[in-house]
């Protein structure tokens, strides 16, 4: 557990976890590795689940109420006792950390991909059924570009709280840079610290890569007026306006 | 050791010293007796810690959070460092975090709350002037027209008006708060998260299940409590919404 310097803290404790990552380089890459794992797994099956559901309710404007409170009730749960909860009925494993982690992941990216098609500019729609398009080339032409940052947003936002909490994949048997957090017995104040540092920058470089990833996925006309309203594309966001339902 | 193991393995998980539960001996998933005679004991002491570090972070979360907010909502300049700050409180991950803080602070609670109160800060900023900003400029002319003070105009006119994204923003900070507690009890801060951790130990399932189950609930409730809570506070949000 934590450690015993509450009063040998220093600038000291930081240069040792330094020191400690360069030293264990090979440990860190496994375990960064294995932390990718169960993260890019996770997404990848509630990207399956959440995107074409969200994108399909959104594109017919049907089932508001569930589509944005799925994700209120998605956010409720926590991670922990929802691994807890794992434990008892699929035991200890990598099943179990992905279970957890797609119910994390997959309801903000729902409740992002249905707003972001229910809520495009209906003008557009119009225009397009005018011009003679066909319902599936509606949305895949003219619903899905205009949805792509809002829809990014839930997917990046959903990331980085995978990235983030596949840390407690440790107590699931999942492995990943949680395990060298947790030992403190092994690893010593500089390798927990070590690894804090190398969990908090993965997550910090996942939400930078996908900043530059979200804008090169931006159709060039909505970039600007997507910046500009940058702050208004995150889940937490979307969701205050509706939370009164 | 292997010996010595197998008696053991087929066995109980808790060592046995004759008078084990017929629970811990099974081990299956789910032992409602042992749930039912231990809850007073081993739960609701937990329960009420969960409560209170929750309680404790959202509300001194709050208080920092509304005072950056009045200000950026005065002075523009004020609202990115903040948002940047407490956006990056957010991003690192709770038990990263929460390692960090012991180094600093040791093993207590006051550490746990620090890292809980760090993590309501960006949602409760943004929502509070988000809310602010949105007040409509009608309603801010036609209280200077009336000769309000600029006190008596946040009071009176923007706050009440800012309430529905408030609230929100309480809400969500609720259970993401309720949530990381649990993580919390790893550095020895008490809550839900204890016994979790306990049967991480011990690997007796019906713990497992029982503190998870409690912990999902206590989310559930506090979010659906405060949304009701919302509703009667802001009565005209849901009007204005259906027209």
């Amino acid at each position: 557990m934590g450690a015993s310097g509450a009063e040998g803290i220093s600038v000291q404790t930081f240069i040792h976890a330094f020191t400690f990552f360069g030293n264990h380089l090979s440990l860190f890459r496994e375990k960064t590795l294995a932390h990718l794992a169960v993260s890019f797994a996770s997404i990848g099956v509630a990207l399956v689940i959440a995107i074409p559901l969200g994108v399909w309710l959104g594109h017919l404007h049907r089932a508001s109420f569930f589509a944005i409170n799925v994700s209120n009730i998605g956010r409720a749960l926590p991670s922990l006792a929802v691994i807890s909860i794992g434990i008892g009925f699929l035991g200890i494993g990598f099943k179990n950390t992905m279970v957890a982690l797609v119910v994390l992941a997959a309801p903000v990216m729902m409740t992002n991909a249905y707003v972001a098609v229910d809520q495009v500019d209906p003008n557009a729609v119009q225009a397009a059924k005018a011009m003679g398009m066909r319902p599936w080339q509606v949305l895949l032409r003219v619903e899905l570009p205009l949805a792509v940052p809002l829809m990014f947003a839930g997917i990046r936002t959903a990331t980085v709280y995978v990235v983030a909490t596949a840390t407690l994949a440790t107590f699931s048997g999942g492995g990943g840079l949680g395990d060298i957090i947790v030992n403190e017995p092994t690893y010593g104040t500089a390798g927990v610290i070590a690894g804090s540092l190398a969990i908090t920058v993965l997550a910090f470089g996942i939400d930078g890569l996908l900043a530059l990833v979200q804008r090169a996925v931006t159709p060039q006309p909505l970039r600007r007026r997507a910046e500009a309203t940058r702050v208004a594309t995150t889940v937490t966001d979307a969701t205050w306006e509706t939370a009164g339902l | 050791m292997s010996g010595l193991a197998i008696p053991l393995a087929t066995g109980p998980v808790i060592p046995n010293f004759g008078g084990a539960s017929k629970c811990i001996v099974q081990n299956r998933q789910f032992c409602t007796t042992w749930f039912l005679d231990n809850f007073s004991s081993r739960f609701e002491p937990r329960l009420v810690e969960h409560i209170e570090l929750t309680a404790i972070a959202v509300g001194v979360g709050f208080a920092i959070a509304f005072v950056a907010a009045l200000i950026a909502h005065r002075f523009r300049w004020f609202e990115t460092p903040f948002s940047l700050f407490s956006a990056f409180l957010y991003t690192i991950p709770s038990l990263a975090f929460f390692e960090i803080m012991v180094q600093i602070t040791g093993i207590n609670r006051f550490t746990a709350e620090i890292a809980l109160v760090s993590y309501t800060l960006l949602i409760l900023f943004r929502n509070t002037l988000t809310g602010l900003r949105a007040v409509p400029g009608d309603a801010l002319e036609a209280a200077e027209a009336m000769g309000l003070t600029r006190a008596q105009t946040l009071m009176r006119v923007e706050l009440p008006l800012a309430l529905p994204p408030i609230m929100a923003g309480i809400r969500i900070a609720t259970v993401t708060t309720i949530s990381l507690t649990t993580v919390a009890a790893f550095i020895g801060a008490g809550g839900l998260g204890e016994p979790i951790f306990d049967a991480i130990q011990t690997g007796f399932k019906t713990e497992f299940v029982a503190a998870g189950v409690l912990a999902v609930a206590l989310a559930l409730v506090a979010d659906g409590l405060l949304v009701v809570v919302q509703r009667s506070l802001t009565p005209w949000a849901r009007r204005v919404r259906r027209a």
